[in-house]
């Protein structure tokens, strides 16, 4: 007991978490037209790139080639993309990667099997069991991560992204704030700030506030600023949804 | 040929966004087309002050990034034909600001305004950098007071030896000094600098002296340059200093004490 309290009055607290992140799989670094292709299709999903965080897999590197990994993590970084990690590679691989500030993933496929006792980091989205080097990435499911709770007020310059999943904000969200996420949004507080839900795409998706107040509301790229409010609808306990490609805010009615 | 213009003054909370938006909307008033860009990335003001916060959807930062058309970021003033703001990101920092990003949309933007005003933040880093860089024009905003002379002198080092023009060795960036918050009583009693001592510190044309008045305040609250209120003596003056920077000759005015007559001071009116 006391040693809980202990632990809670702590300055931090550590706790294990999943998230789902891209893995880049670099074959050819020096082809002339690799951050031409890459940036074509960061152009496609600006949203869904912007500061995404990437983790390097440089298996398919021809053996003895030397990777730049200060250059070329800065190069992503112009893309919007923020290098996190290496996965697997070979020792200088990783020691070069720690040099610069990466971390260093266990081996995507094989991590089950090089170390079974350690903890997996991260929730590899093409990580299948298969051990065939060709097998097929597995499909993303669209609801497979866990929702991205956030118990506080979140202020102005915040921008928070629930990737994949539902984002829910018991506060208030203030002026200046930007919710993000590719499913649903819950505001339990007032929704002053921005907030776009569906952002991959997802038409059902919706927005639910206790009080709108927002500088704008997305859903699936279709969106409406504060001016274009009704002022029935502001300050109200509201959903927000698309029907028949109209933007759609009601009254929350139990 | 489109000018570009800089608002700055190194130091914070001298005036910059307030100089900014009446400026523009002075420029505006007389018929230029003209821009005003926020370059104070994390912390967007200029739209409030502009009274079109209602209004953002993509911004500055949206554009850079190639997210946005300059054409969907960019907002028209509903109050003065001519008038245009690029409101920046709330939820970016300034490293945000790629020099090859901003010239791309200053370049863009020259095609079609006379003017394009860049509202700098405080400091003298990459923010106030990039606002800088491409100007032809730098007004430098400084109240009547030291350390607030000191950063403005700063700043003009700055301007001198990193913008464009000077890295380029092309003609100098062209200064003018506006002293805002000016208050004559004050200075008077010997609580403010005079303008004579901060030109003579600071050295460079004085385009226009703002008096300290209510109405700035009360302006920025419901989102209105304040040179649109036109019975304001700030609004008066930032009028002067427009036509001052295209060429006019204008007396400086509100400078003295103005000696308030019995019904003033009966009524205590002010500004």
């Amino acid at each position: 007991m006391s040693n809980q309290v202990a632990f809670r009055d702590a300055p931090f607290q550590l706790r294990g978490s999943n998230f789902t992140m891209m893995v880049l799989k670099v074959s050819d670094p020096h082809a002339q037209n690799f951050f031409f292709a890459l940036s074509d299709k960061v152009r496609q999903a600006p949203n869904f790139f912007r500061n995404a965080p990437v983790v390097l897999d440089l298996d398919d590197l021809p053996p003895g080639q030397g990777f730049d990994f200060e250059n070329f993590c800065d190069l992503l970084r112009t893309l919007g993309l923020i290098a996190v990690g290496l996965q697997g590679g070979t020792r200088e691989q990783q020691e070069a990667a720690l040099a610069v500030g990466l971390a260093v993933f266990p081996q995507g496929r094989a991590a089950a099997d090089a170390a079974p006792a350690a903890p997996r980091p991260v929730a590899v989205a093409d990580a299948p069991a298969a051990t065939a080097p060709a097998a097929a990435p597995a499909h993303d499911l669209p609801y497979q991560k866990a929702t991205l709770l956030v118990r506080e007020n979140v202020r102005s310059g915040r921008q928070l992204y629930a990737q994949g999943g539902d984002l829910v904000v018991i506060g208030s969200v203030s002026p200046g704030a930007e919710l993000v996420a590719d499913g649903n949004i819950h505001v339990y507080g007032a929704l002053r700030g921005r907030a776009l839900a569906g952002m991959a795409g997802d038409r059902n998706a919706r927005i639910f506030c206790q009080s709108l107040e927002a500088e704008m509301v997305s859903i699936a790229g279709l969106y409406r600023v504060s001016e274009d409010l009704e002022k029935s609808v502001l300050r109200r306990q509201v959903q927000i949804y698309l029907d028949q490609g109209f933007l759609h805010i009601d009254p929350v009615t139990v | 040929m489109a000018k570009i213009i800089v608002m700055t003054s190194g130091k914070g909370g001298v005036g910059k966004t307030t100089s900014s938006a009446a400026f523009g909307t002075g420029l505006a008033l007389r018929g230029f087309k003209t821009c005003i860009i926020d370059f104070d990335v994390g912390l967007r003001n200029l739209d409030l002050i502009m009274g079109c916060e209602r209004r953002v959807v993509f911004d500055f930062i949206n554009v850079i990034n190639g997210e946005a058309r300059l054409s969907q970021a960019l907002i028209k003033d509903k109050r003065v034909e001519n008038l245009y703001i690029l409101p920046t990101s709330q939820t970016r920092d300034k490293d945000a600001l790629t020099e090859q990003g901003v010239e791309k949309i200053l370049e863009e933007l020259k095609k079609e305004f006379d003017y394009i005003i860049c509202d700098s933040p405080a400091g003298i880093e990459r923010g106030a950098l990039m606002a800088l860089y491409f100007a032809d024009h730098a007004i430098i905003v400084t109240n009547p007071e030291v350390s607030s002379v000191r950063d403005s002198d700063r700043i003009l080092g700055v301007i001198q030896a990193k913008s464009r023009r000077a890295e380029k060795g092309e003609a100098p960036v062209q200064e003018h000094l506006l002293v805002t918050r000016y208050d004559p009583e004050r200075v008077e009693k010997g609580e403010m600098l005079k303008v004579e001592d901060v030109l003579e510190i600071l050295a460079i044309p004085l385009l226009g002296i703002i008096p300290e008045s209510p109405a700035v305040l009360r302006a920025s609250n419901v989102g209105m340059p304040v040179v649109l209120d036109d019975k304001s003596n700030a609004g008066q003056a930032y009028s002067d200093a427009v036509g001052r920077f295209l060429g006019e000759t204008i007396e400086h005015r509100f400078v003295k004490v103005e000696k308030k007559g019995f019904f003033d001071r009966l009524l205590r009116r002010t500004a």
